[in-house]
């Protein structure tokens, strides 16, 4: 459940909500990552459950000696309220049995916090991708009904691909199988989208087709997608790279080399 | 996904697991045996009659310190540089079963897993000594249930943790003679000075201490990690002096016998 850093507890009444979805090259927590350091945001609480794997580390956006050491747990909100904008970043996988439990948590967290909208940044196997979905972009969005309603057309002018239903067993004519939503590597996306159409939630999905590897080109590519959207960074500055890396990216792959090896 | 030499093979994940189908499409019988695995992966907490009466009731433990030793070399130093002298008893122990856990050829074992003691002359200190392994879906439930037992006003928390080096990234590769160490992490509410540097990014850690680190930060208590990285996987007598350095603190808070 979530509960407060602070003293009192943060209203997030109209705000919009970013989240990632534990998927496959760990995609849309890299852009949650870029969004936080980016933005700076602050940290209002945290959401904890016995449905993620215990993790803790000092300040991951740490950008200076004295906010170095804040500790930090396995799921926690932020916010800028200027920009009237929370975020979720979750920092470890899902316990295996308890992946609905999470999905429930998370549906009853954003009702009761009265949330205008949810996004989910998420990915899905690349190699999976049928012959439909080899051609093009590789993002793809989600929308629920009751969103759908408000953005459709901030989201027809930005001329988004939906992500496609597909046969479920590709290469048989059988007429009996209807085309389905099928997210492979995507963790629970599948099923918070398809929860959140039930309880009447409004809610998108932005997934990026991708595979295992170094993901920080494609976390780049999402968050940037998201911002065409959502328009959270200042538009004027012509760099291309204008997100912040936080430190806790770092040795992604492994300590220094020993130069014994050489 | 297809391979150059014509095979295909299955993709792995760092993220995500397959997912299964819905568990909704259960049977009965499926469910059954869900159920009871659940209650054989359950912690139980055994205490001795005296603590088991205290908690009577919904009543607490009076705790000021709580130490917990997680691993052979923390435990161990516990052991010999904490316990040996008479003044502890032992209050109880906590039985884990999960895959890991080997056939239990006797009492002894179990109970030696998971052992904790308290002062005897200052029962608000309590020492927990784990050495079993807690799978992940046993970790939130130990932390919970333990400490639903101690009343967290004013609760000093310490845990004294073994770790791998190879787990430990820097970017100036770490030549074998700087190990073993240790590195700290602690609590917002966490007040005293920590006796070693904080573990920089972008290290974290998992398990037990971080479950523990976690109940203590969202519900506020000042708690304090010492991770000890070490090159010897096993028991090492040089791996456990390196927790001396926690003892300047855990002297100060349960009246240690000077040596």
């Amino acid at each position: 459940m979530f509960i407060s850093s602070q003293n009192s507890e943060p209203s997030f009444k109209g705000f919009t909500l970013v989240m990632p979805a534990v998927a496959v090259g760990n995609v849309g927590q890299l852009a949650v990552d870029l969004i936080v350091s980016t933005l700076n945001m602050s940290r209002v609480g945290h959401i904890h459950t016995d449905c993620l794997i215990p993790m803790a580390g000092n300040n991951p956006y740490a950008t200076c000696k004295e906010d170095a050491e804040e500790l930090h747990t396995p799921a926690e909100v932020y916010t800028a309220a200027e920009l009237k904008l929370a975020v979720l970043q979750i920092r470890a996988p899902i316990v295996q049995t308890k992946s609905k439990k999470f999905r429930q948590l998370l549906v009853s967290w954003i009702k009761a916090s009265g949330f205008s909208r949810t996004v989910v940044l998420s990915s899905s196997h690349a190699y999976q991708r049928d012959d439909q979905q080899l051609q093009g972009t590789p993002l793809r969005y989600l929308v629920t009904p009751s969103l759908l309603k408000v953005s459709a057309d901030a989201l027809k002018e930005l001329g988004w691909r939906e992500m496609e239903r597909v046969s479920a067993f590709p290469g048989l004519t059988d007429a009996n199988t209807e085309p389905r939503l099928y997210i492979p590597g995507g963790g629970i996306t599948k099923g918070l989208y398809t929860d959140s159409c039930t309880e009447d939630l409004s809610l998108a999905v932005l997934l990026l087709f991708c595979s295992e590897g170094d993901n920080i080109p494609d976390a780049f590519t999402l968050v940037n997608h998201l911002n065409d959207w959502l328009q959270l960074l200042d538009n004027h500055s012509p760099e291309p790279n204008k997100w912040k890396i936080p430190p806790s990216w770092n040795l992604l792959f492994g300590s220094g080399i020993p130069p014994a090896l050489f | 996904m297809a391979t150059f030499f014509g095979e295909v093979l299955s993709v792995y994940s760092r993220a995500v697991e397959e997912e299964e189908e819905d568990v909704d499409e259960e049977n009965e019988e499926d469910e059954e045996i869900r159920r009871e695995l659940e209650q054989k992966r359950e912690v139980v907490l055994h205490w001795s009659p005296e603590v088991s009466e205290a908690l009577r009731s919904g009543n607490k433990l009076q705790c000021s310190d709580f130490i917990l030793a997680v691993g052979h070399n923390a435990a161990s130093f516990l052991s010999a540089y904490v316990l040996s002298s008479a003044n502890w008893d032992a209050v109880g122990h906590a039985s884990v079963w999960n895959e890991r856990s080997r056939a239990v050829t006797g009492q002894h074992s179990e109970e030696s897993a998971c052992v904790f003691h308290r002062r005897k002359d200052n029962p608000s200190v309590l020492i927990c000594q784990v050495t079993c392994y807690l799978a992940e879906d046993q970790l939130f439930q130990w932390t919970e249930k333990v400490f639903e037992c101690l009343q967290h006003r004013e609760l000093n928390v310490m845990v004294l943790s073994d770790g791998s080096v190879a787990d430990y990234k820097t970017a100036d590769y770490l030549c074998s003679s700087s190990a073993p160490f240790l590195r700290s992490l602690h609590t917002g509410a966490f007040s005293d000075r920590p006796v070693c540097q904080p573990l920089e990014q972008p290290n974290i850690i998992t398990g037990l201490p971080a479950a523990v680190l976690n109940h203590c930060q969202v519900h506020r208590v000042a708690a304090v990690v010492y991770q000890c990285y070490s090159d010897v996987i096993g028991p090492d007598s040089v791996t456990m002096e390196t927790y001396k350095l926690a003892l300047t603190r855990l002297g100060r808070s349960i009246q240690l016998d000077p040596f």
